[in-house]
């Protein structure tokens, strides 16, 4: 279906459907992590993944930028289906935004580097214009004084925002964020929930493990409950948190929120 | 505080002000006491210590210095044995340095000396102006430069100089130059075709690696010279000079490929993550954000490995070529120099010069290590 697909990156009109992932399954060794996974991501969603750990969650996040490859199933990420060809890889990791739970920033880089790195060497933007750039989303995550810092200079909370900045600085339509405060204090946690919800309000297709669940009633368009490497259950949140269907996702609920 | 000893709640009521570190006992005496006897043991070492320096220093000093014979020739060296003869390096000097290399040619060599001291300062100076240019100055024009110039090219009126007159500390110049040049690129393609995802890649830097890493420099000296013509027709065979060039960098650039692979480890997988997610291709990623901490990481151990090289073109001897130790150690069988302390002057003057040079490049990379700490990556 996606013979021609434009590979640029650019396409001016994009699909309705952002992420389409279709009978998915992937074994670590012989451990089963992903089983037949099946789910579609409209343009704009704001989607919360959650669930006990080592239910697969991230390994299907990092499927989608194809940080991970499986054995069995497709992904087709803003109308480009995601096979072994590395520049169907490139494409898609230009188009889908990352952020980290251990921020991953570069450490050898000022903040305005990391942001401007991308920019300037995938998709070749003149090096004024990429720092212009950085320092709008700098703005928009409210560190633009950081810009010429180190990032061990940073707390957590300011780290995962430049992380984020970094990540929106390649313009992408999809942002996935994997467990993007659980390597945080407590006190750090508010400020990078905060940008998030900026985020989300702006319209951009969002996919992100946590286990916030204030977040996710805030912001999520649905909720997708992971268990076993199979998806339990999806749901708006209203009714996820509220009348929970699936037995161990109650079990769970009760677990986070006590 | 007052409100009894039984009390488990408690508020403060004045905030404690940061208060000034306790001054640390000061002057000689008491640093003296702090760090050379501060207990039985460190006495005993201490005591020791000096014992050893009293004992070993002043014949050296009296050798070398007081004794010496500084002015004349090989007859007052002859006359007074007790005492270093450094006039043998004054008359030896120009051979030390530049072998048989025609006299009249020597300016050739000189120039090449100051043009590859004015890249490694260009290049090395970290607050230096378009270190771009350097690296384009010392890796591209600075090889072309010293091949004319060394070598010669009739075409610009200058006599070629085989490589067989060649000798002294141009040699170990040379050969450490080209070794390092070559090792460092070479020496990180091979650690990344060893982290390689395809097997043939990965196999035949691991074959190389080993091959190299299992035989002594010597032996590759020698497969690079005895074999190669063996296998090559006469005529076709490299010149012996550049047989040597071959074999040390082949070998260090298998050292150093375990060197940048250790580097490499180093870096998280994080790291490589975060780049893939941000689309940066293979290279990339390596040349931006991989390299670029792994080398950090492991650069007190690549200048480690450059400083055994350094003292390894010692080696080269073994296939016929007059290096610098190579050059005192024939000028100490001049049967004009045969007092018994020309050779233990003229070694003096070889461990002097090696020291020089390899505390310089330790002492640059301490340089770098503390600058790199400090621009905030820990």
């Amino acid at each position: 279906m996606d013979e021609n697909a434009d590979l640029s990156g650019a396409a001016p009109a994009l699909p309705d459907v952002a992420v389409e992932v279709v009978g998915l399954n992937k074994w670590f060794g012989d451990f089963h992590v992903l089983r037949d996974i099946n789910l579609k991501v409209a343009r704009g969603e704001r989607i919360v993944i959650c669930g006990p750990s080592g239910g697969g969650k991230s390994t299907l996040l990092r499927c989608i930028n194809r940080l991970e490859d499986w054995q069995r199933g497709r992904i087709v990420v803003d109308g480009v289906e995601l096979t072994d060809d590395p520049k169907r890889i490139l494409a898609v990791r230009r188009d889908v935004g990352m952020v980290f739970q251990q921020f991953n920033l570069f450490p050898h880089l000022t903040v305005l580097e990391n942001c401007t790195l991308a920019p300037i060497w995938v998709r070749h933007m003149p090096k004024r214009e990429a720092e212009a750039l950085a320092m709008t989303y700098l703005n928009r995550v409210r560190i633009p004084e950081q810009a010429d810092k180190y990032p061990a200079r940073l707390s957590g909370g300011q780290q995962q925002r430049v992380a984020i900045a970094r990540a929106l600085c390649m313009n992408p339509n999809i942002m996935l964020f994997d467990e993007p405060t659980s390597a945080l204090d407590p006190e750090m946690v508010k400020e990078v929930l905060d940008t998030m919800i900026e985020l989300a309000a702006d319209g951009i297709t969002m996919l992100v493990v946590s286990h916030e669940m204030g977040f996710a009633r805030q912001v999520a368009d649905r909720v997708i409950f992971m268990d076993d490497g199979q998806i339990v259950e999806i749901n708006a949140p209203q009714e996820f948190f509220a009348h929970p269907q699936h037995e161990r996702a109650r079990l769970f609920l009760r677990q986070v929120l006590r | 505080m007052t409100a009894g000893a039984q009390s488990l709640s408690y508020l403060r009521q004045a905030p404690a002000p940061p208060l000034p570190p306790p001054a640390e006992r000061a002057g000689v005496i008491g640093w003296l006491r702090a760090n050379l006897f501060s207990g039985a043991a460190n006495t005993t070492l201490t005591l020791i210590c000096i014992a050893f320096i009293a004992w070993a220093v002043p014949p050296l000093l009296r050798f070398y210095l007081f004794d010496a014979v500084w002015s004349g020739g090989d007859r007052a060296c002859q006359a007074s044995p007790a005492g270093a003869c450094w006039p043998f390096v004054r008359v030896w000097l120009s051979y030390f340095v530049y072998g048989f290399y025609p006299s009249a040619e020597r300016w050739r060599v000189d120039l090449f000396f100051l043009a590859l001291a004015f890249g490694i300062v260009w290049l090395l100076r970290l607050s230096a102006p378009r270190r771009d240019l350097a690296a384009l100055y010392f890796f591209v024009l600075l090889p072309i430069l010293s091949f004319v110039l060394l070598h010669g090219a009739p075409a610009l009126g200058l006599a070629v100089v085989p490589t067989a007159l060649w000798g002294g500390v141009l040699v170990t110049v040379v050969v450490a130059t080209v070794g390092m040049v070559f090792s460092l690129p070479l020496g990180i393609l091979l650690a990344l075709a060893r982290r390689s995802e395809l097997p043939v890649v990965r196999a035949a830097a691991v074959g190389f690696i080993e091959f190299v890493r299992g035989v002594p420099l010597i032996t590759v000296l020698f497969m690079a010279s005895v074999m190669l013509p063996l296998f090559v027709p006469e005529r076709l065979a490299p010149d012996k000079l550049l047989r040597a060039l071959i074999g040390v960098a082949m070998f260090a650039s298998a050292y150093m490929a375990e060197v940048v692979r250790g580097g490499l480890a180093a870096v998280p997988r994080g790291q490589y993550e975060a780049a893939r997610a941000l689309g940066l291709t293979y290279w990339r990623m390596m040349g931006l954000v991989i390299l670029p901490q792994a080398l950090r990481a492991t650069l007190p151990n690549i200048v480690n490995t450059f400083i055994g090289l350094f003292k390894d073109t010692t080696l080269v001897f073994i296939v016929g070529l007059f290096d610098f130790l190579r050059t005192v150690e024939a000028a100490r069988n001049d049967p004009n120099w045969a007092a018994p302390s020309t050779g233990l002057t003229g070694y003096a003057f070889a461990a002097l010069f090696y020291f020089v040079c390899c505390y310089g490049m330790s002492r640059y990379a301490g340089t770098v290590e503390t600058r790199l700490s400090r621009a905030g990556r820990r």
